[in-house]
């Protein structure tokens, strides 16, 4: 399968990924023979497969509605990049 | 000492023939002395972390109060969130992260008493099966240092062979634990999946990741392991059962045995010389009185497509998370919040894991989720019936761990489809989430280590140790060192 530009600029605007004009192209390359190893997978008969999302067939596990994390704020934002007054800052996005 | 297993280390610490601190002291030495050539090691930190611990377990060993790896010097993947430690998971991404709490492996490490060592090599994100993804640097195999370790716990299989540390913790997406411990002629086991919490463990693909252990024997690995295992609320996969001794079968007679050898195992593709290896193992088994069977695991062709669509969908849905706004890298320069995202992720990720967040981003869009991601699951699903069917022959399956021993740095670089092919034994058990590890089995043509692969059934890991320890009382391939490593 080949992809074209386009196809590897969209797939990196939709995965937030800044990518430049060569970029692009070792990309397309690239991604191309991964897709040419995935494409054997098209051949194969798979009507009335269930797919199989997990190894164990297992239903979720619930539990009670109740609070069990204590409040971290001052930890959790000593690792962020900017925060003031116990906001985490970005680049404003309404005027 | 450096070559005494963790049975005979916990006796000499409880003996008090030496103590915890002296044993770390001893490792750290190692670490200081031969990591500038290995990198095997990101961090470590000798006073704070690693020798306030082997003080604890000193006087926990004083009051009699020792569990099995109480004292034990143990390294850590970078991938496990280990409180006040930098932990990177190999990526310029968290190069500033230090993690605010411990993954549930590691607090169960900190409970049995074993001190931290510091935190090993990886690929980036686990993305690799050569150890060269990660942003710091490449580890070398210690048999030879021109060669890779495999990937993506590269670190952890090069500080067990090197003797820098007693045992190590892996991570095996698709073959991370047992392709390094192949690489570098160590042991280690991905349990079934479930069977190891992955609550603070970075996530790469979360339907197959699974942490297990890595050691120089399978009598280590099973003490390891019953440290590891155990249900945790935190993890929505972790399995509820009850808790298992895995060393309770290592001395069981294999006489009733029977070994499955795939014939799609031993194809073309496999290189002549870890073939031999393979084959003088399965004769050693015979004498052992295993017997033999030829099965065949028709789908496990499919395997690598099928790892490939999954594993990097799931990827790209785990990494979404790094954005740049509540932890990690952020760009230092940007226009607005989109810029700020993208140029955060596109500066913070290398290419292997920018390569592998686009195949995820592109076949979970719109339009393609059928023909690439239903279609793969389907077919996981006819790989994992491949297993069970073949289990009703056998108990264990057999077969190389890695098609060649351990290739040159820079060999593979260029062409992610022949890296990828490297894991071609190891990914078909993540999709079945079936039990899998490596021995070593002797050396190629070139005298690097060769791996055996051993698969169980669902929950035989008590059963795959015993083989495995069975193996290693009639051999000497795990108790063989690298040279050069100032033993």
């Amino acid at each position: 399968m080949s992809l074209t530009d386009a196809d590897v600029k969209k797939i990196a605007l939709l995965a937030r990924l800044a990518m430049s004009e060569a970029e692009i192209a070792t990309a397309r390359s690239q991604l191309s023979g991964i897709f040419d190893l995935i494409a054997e997978m098209q051949a194969v008969n798979t009507n009335g497969v269930a797919p199989m999302s997990h190894a164990q067939d297992v239903s979720q596990r619930l539990r009670e509605d109740t609070v069990t994390e204590n409040n971290q704020r001052e930890l959790f934002q000593s690792i962020a990049p900017q925060v003031e007054a116990g906001l985490y800052l970005v680049p404003q996005v309404i005027e | 000492m450096l070559n005494s297993s963790l049975k005979q280390l916990g006796e000499e610490l409880r003996a008090k023939k030496i103590s915890s601190v002296e044993l770390t002291q001893i490792h750290l030495d190692r670490i200081t002395k031969h990591n500038p050539q290995l990198n095997t090691f990101l961090r470590v930190n000798h006073d704070d972390m690693s020798l306030a611990q082997a003080r604890a377990a000193d006087a926990m060993l004083a009051k009699g109060d020792a569990q099995p790896l109480t004292g034990i010097p143990v390294a850590q993947k970078d991938i496990f969130c280990a409180k006040g430690w930098p932990t990177t998971c190999g990526s310029k991404m968290l190069e500033n992260f230090i993690a605010p709490y411990d993954a549930h492996v590691i607090e169960q490490f900190n409970k049995a008493g074993a001190v931290n060592l510091g935190k090993t090599n990886m690929d980036e994100f686990a993305m690799g099966s050569s150890n060269e993804t990660s942003y710091f640097g490449p580890v070398r195999n210690p048999w030879d240092l021109n060669a890779v370790p495999g990937g993506s716990s590269g670190g952890a299989a090069c500080a067990v062979a090197a003797r820098l540390c007693a045992a190590a913790t892996g991570t095996d997406t698709g073959g991370s634990i047992r392709q390094p411990a192949a690489l570098c002629g160590i042991s280690g086991i991905k349990p079934t999946y479930g069977t190891v919490s992955r609550y603070g463990m970075i996530a790469f693909a979360s339907s197959l990741d699974q942490a297990g252990p890595m050691a120089r024997c399978a009598e280590d690995l099973a003490l390891l392991l019953n440290v590891m295992a155990g249900f945790d609320t935190r993890d929505s996969t972790s399995l509820q059962r009850d808790k298992e001794d895995y060393t309770r079968d290592l001395n069981n007679p294999l006489s009733d045995l029977r070994i499955g050898l795939p014939k799609e195992f031993f194809a073309a593709g496999l290189s002549q010389d870890v073939a031999d290896s393979v084959y003088a193992a399965i004769a050693e088994y015979k004498k052992l009185g295993a017997t033999i069977v030829d099965i065949s695991l028709p789908n496990s062709r499919l395997s690598v497509p099928v790892y490939y669509v999954l594993a990097p969908a799931e990827a790209s849905s785990n990494l979404s998370r790094y954005d740049g706004v509540r932890y990690g890298y952020r760009a230092p320069e940007y226009s607005d919040l989109a810029d700020m995202y993208e140029k955060s992720r596109a500066q913070g990720f290398g290419e292997e894991v920018k390569r592998r967040i686009m195949i995820g981003t592109y076949v979970l869009s719109h339009g393609y989720y059928d023909a690439y991601y239903l279609q793969a699951q389907k077919i996981r699903r006819l790989i994992a019936q491949d297993f069970t069917d073949a289990f009703k022959q056998c108990d264990v399956i057999m077969g190389p761990t890695s098609p060649s021993t351990a290739f040159k740095l820079g060999e593979k670089g260029d062409d992610p489809v022949q890296m990828y092919l490297s894991d071609i034994y190891t990914i078909a058990v993540n999709l079945a989430g079936l039990p899998g590890m490596s021995i070593p089995c002797g050396f190629g043509s070139n005298g690097l280590p060769v791996g055996l692969q051993i698969i169980g059934n669902y929950f035989a890991e008590a059963r795959m140790l015993n083989v495995a320890h069975q193996y290693q009382l009639a051999t000497d391939h795990h108790d063989r060192a690298p040279k050069n490593i100032g033993l």
